[in-house]
């Protein structure tokens, strides 16, 4: 039992983890949090399960096939709803404009996919059992996106550019940096980790609509508790948040596992609301 | 006719009532369609028009949060789950004993403002986005828990609604007791919304600082609303669960709580005629085209895109025709300063305030470095001194927005507290901001009322229900602030949106919403930056008269003719410590002021 909790709870952690990276890949480039988090996690398992079960792609190119559509809903959302409002932040535009593409997003996967849960297929063709992949694979996807983006941002141009900027953009603009461009590129890159947690967590998630929202809010968890833009705190906040909920589902039940993890969440938040790492107090006056 | 009648007759034109019969006639058209809707539409059509009001009951609540508090909640859809479960399972009497279906709906009510204030607390201390998270979360599991607590829901099979008993058991019994429930919900929102809760509510949303600045207390300020929120939200739910006679799970997905969200923000924050326009619309808009009703959701979330970007102000900008005149191009600012006299006249305990020995440094910059300072009643004291010698600084840790490290702050001998921003009103401290805090969508006149919020008697359920306390608070704060208005030369502007103005009328309608504060002493942070060299004589005579009426003034300052030309006493500072103090003569041949600031 303690087996199926760990392996169920750091596997789910880290699709959450996964989703984390997501928002904090597009918050480092554009100081904006961005409700399509989720939405690309429910995308890459519902075009995984149409390309590859429906359609009969082999895997590689289904999964090549559903990268790039992350990548190209992260361009989108950079230029529909994230620019047209970036001169205005204080007004949080970007949280309505962002929710409102989200939500254009779901709605047309319910209606043109329809809103059961489908299958997803599995990626190997090995025999089920003991470990198996449905929890690995979002492990090694998590794994293979942290060591990417440390080897990105410490040994590429592009990567150190992208750090330049969400250090500080101004003078990262003053450079003569293409700030443009790197958010961009940011927001395509984020679409891609975010179709990969989608993609690698199709089978216990399942093709649904409805993970949208779901991934929206247990993917902003790790966000909020490993301090904004904090990779490393997201990664390790996900596999808890997992854990918790997988050993809250197993000692309390369903209902109640959701709703421990929602308090914990909000009181942690009341506690620390600028997550259990880091506190800045910025100038009002 | 002598002056004074003429004065107030002009008063009388330029802050009047006309418009208030304008305001209202949407409003009375609406309730008229309302009351004569059976002779006309029949069947399905009642049915829509009942859920367009039962929904209005939950928005015209909502619309206080989003539209005026500006608190992204988009999960509200679990208030309406929890109404309707409460409701119907009270009246159905599968756990508990039956109830009348009234007090079923009146202890859903209760359970809702509870629920309400559960969920809106977390917006005292989060931010914006983190807020919308939590709403979203909230409403996620509400809808799990409604699912899988079988005992009491019924879970998936889900409860039959309540039945209200006659003469509301009949459709459009049902559909009146709906429109009467949501009538008042309008009524008493637009009551609230032109009281000083109202005001506060915007303040808070677009000027917080200001707000607090002017006694507002967003904690004291939001719980009522999470409550009365909470509460009409849980009654649409107990006559939502009615009038779909059974409710399960599926029947509360967040496309509700969308459609509520995005009625308020297609109708125009902080209005009330735009939302019901909104609410009426979304329901209304599926139903003219049966293929729609699948696409709805997504609609709506065009829509919202689309207002987001292009219409940022929602229908109710759109309406806004008054605001689209052209304003006259040459207009000054004549202050009266005559007039200070009769708006400061009130008995204030104003003697001194005094600092001692107070210092400040963030890291390693010391920003005040053992400072004394004494402010008089009824003198102009000046603050002086290259940036970054602690001037701001120092009006920040005398109105509470950083905290001194060393030293006290004392208002005639008593030390004032550190960090509550917002008592400082109450002992008649006002400020103004470098950068002008004003709530642009609300009216030059509404701005300077926003600086008289404390001095209102009137309760927030007296608001709501328009009680005399809350009508007599009205008039006399509005008697106040037009006279802050003429005092200071803006009252021509005062009906005008704020953010049409030019930055120094801006500069002058923070200098009125402070003096409607009548305050013993006023703090102004660079009022003369901008300004014309007329206007800035003009604002020297207008300083002057405040102090003469008994205020204590500091003015921080770069304009040397100014604080020469009207202040008593002058303080230079320089890296955050004492350089000079004295009267302007002093300080005009102190050598090393002139050597380190003035320039000789």
């Amino acid at each position: 039992m303690v087996e199926s909790i760990v392996s169920t709870g750091i596997a789910i952690g880290c699709i959450y983890a996964l989703i984390g990276i997501t928002y904090n890949v597009m918050f480092s480039a554009s100081r904006v949090f961005s409700f399509t988090a989720g939405t690309l996690g429910m995308l890459g398992g519902v075009l995984g399960s149409l390309f590859i079960a429906h359609m009969g792609m082999p895997v590689a190119v289904g999964l090549l096939i559903v990268l790039i559509a992350g990548a190209v809903l992260g361009i989108i959302t950079e230029i529909v709803a994230v620019r047209p409002v970036l001169k205005s932040l204080d007004q949080h535009l970007y949280v309505l404009s962002t929710l409102a593409l989200a939500l254009i997003v779901q709605q047309f996967t319910a209606i043109e996919w329809g809103t059961e849960a489908r299958p997803f297929p599995r990626l190997f063709d090995i025999a089920r059992g003991g470990f198996d992949q449905q929890f690995w694979l979002p492990m090694l996807a998590c794994v293979a996106v942290i060591v990417g983006l440390e080897l990105l941002y410490r040994y590429s141009l592009i990567g150190r550019a992208f750090l330049a900027i969400s250090e500080d953009n101004y003078a990262a603009r003053a450079l003569g940096l293409p700030e443009r461009n790197l958010r961009m590129a940011s927001f395509a890159l984020a679409g891609m980790i975010g179709t990969v947690a989608g993609f690698a967590g199709g089978e216990m998630l399942l093709a649904f609509f409805g993970n949208a929202p779901i991934l929206t809010f247990y993917g902003f968890v790790p966000v909020a508790l490993g301090g904004m833009g904090n990779n490393r705190g997201a990664v390790v906040a996900g596999l808890l948040l997992g854990l918790f909920q997988q050993a809250a589902n197993f000692l309390v039940g369903g209902i109640f596992a959701s709703v421990a993890v929602f308090t914990v969440f909000i009181i942690v938040l009341l506690v620390r609301p600028e997550g259990l790492a880091g506190a800045t107090l910025q100038r009002r006056v | 006719m002598d002056a004074a009648t003429k004065l107030r007759q002009n008063r009388a034109n330029v802050f009047g009532s006309t418009s208030t019969f304008g305001a209202a006639l949407p409003f009375l058209v609406l309730l008229l369609a309302g009351i004569s809707f059976p002779l006309f539409g029949g069947g399905y059509w009642g049915v829509i028009a009942t859920r367009a009001c039962v929904y209005w009951v939950l928005v015209s609540g909502l619309n206080l949060v989003v539209g005026f508090a500006g608190q992204i909640a988009i999960g509200w859809v679990a208030l309406l789950t929890l109404g309707a479960y409460t409701t119907s399972v009270l009246a159905a009497g599968n756990v508990t004993p039956e109830f009348p279906p009234y007090l079923a709906l009146t202890i859903a009510a209760v359970v809702g403002a509870m629920f309400g204030l559960i969920i809106g607390l977390p917006a005292l201390r989060l931010r914006t986005f983190y807020f919308a998270i939590t709403t979203l979360g909230f409403a996620t599991i509400v809808t799990q828990v409604a699912l899988a607590w079988q005992s009491v829901t019924g879970g998936g099979v889900g409860v039959p609604g309540p039945i209200f008993p006659e003469p509301f058991a009949s459709q459009w019994g049902f559909y009146y007791f709906c429109f009467g429930l949501a009538a008042i919900c309008t009524w008493m929102t637009a009551n609230l919304a032109a009281s000083r809760f109202g005001r506060a509510l915007t303040a808070i949303r677009d000027a917080e600082v200001a707000a607090e600045a002017s006694g507002i207390s967003k904690p004291a300020l939001l719980v009522p609303v999470f409550l009365f929120s909470g509460a009409v939200a849980a009654v649409s739910g107990g006559l939502f669960a009615s009038l779909q006679s059974y409710i399960t799970p599926d029947a509360f997905t967040l496309d509700l709580s969308v459609l509520f969200f995005i009625a308020i923000l297609i109708g125009g924050r902080g209005s009330i005629l735009g939302p019901v326009l909104g609410t009426i619309l979304l329901t209304v808009l599926p139903e003219l085209a049966a293929p729609l009703v699948a696409w709805s959701t997504f609609l709506y979330a065009v829509l919202l895109l689309v207002i987001v970007l292009a219409i940022p102000g929602g229908i109710a900008e759109l309406l806004d025709f008054k605001n689209r005149r052209p304003l006259a191009s040459s207009r000054a600012i004549i202050p009266r300063p005559d007039l200070l006299k009769q708006l400061l006249d009130v008995p204030r305990d104003a003697g001194a305030l005094t600092l001692e020995q107070v210092a400040l440094s963030f890291g390693g910059v010391k920003a005040i470095d053992g400072l004394d300072l004494e402010i008089r009643a009824g003198q102009v004291h000046g603050l002086i001194g290259p940036n970054g010698s602690g001037k701001t600084t120092i009006l920040n840790v005398i109105s509470g927005y950083y905290v001194q490290q060393h030293g006290t702050v004392r208002l005639n001998g008593a030390a004032l507290p550190v960090l509550a921003r917002h008592r400082r009103a109450h002992m008649r401290i006002a400020r103004t901001f470098q950068t002008p805090r004003i709530v642009g969508s609300a009216s030059v006149l509404e701005n300077v009322m926003i600086g008289g919020t404390i001095d209102g008697k009137g309760t927030f359920v007296e608001s709501l229900l328009s009680l005399p306390r809350y009508r007599r608070d009205e008039t006399t704060l509005r008697a106040t602030a037009a006279l802050a208005l003429v005092a200071v030369g803006l009252e021509r502007l005062a009906q005008v949106r704020a953010d049409r103005l030019q930055h120094s009328e801006l500069r002058f309608t923070e200098i009125a919403r402070a003096l409607t504060l009548r305050p013993a002493f006023l703090l102004l942070d660079e009022p003369a930056a901008g300004l014309s060299a007329e206007e800035i004589e003009r604002l020297g005579a207008l300083l002057l008269a405040i102090a003469g009426a008994g205020t204590g003034v500091l003015v921080v300052e770069h304009h040397p003719d100014l604080i020469f030309d009207i202040c008593h006493h002058v303080t230079v500072l320089n890296l955050g410590k004492l350089l000079a103090a004295g009267t302007p003569a002093e300080i005009r041949s102190h050598r090393e002021v002139v050597n380190a600031y003035l320039g000789g």
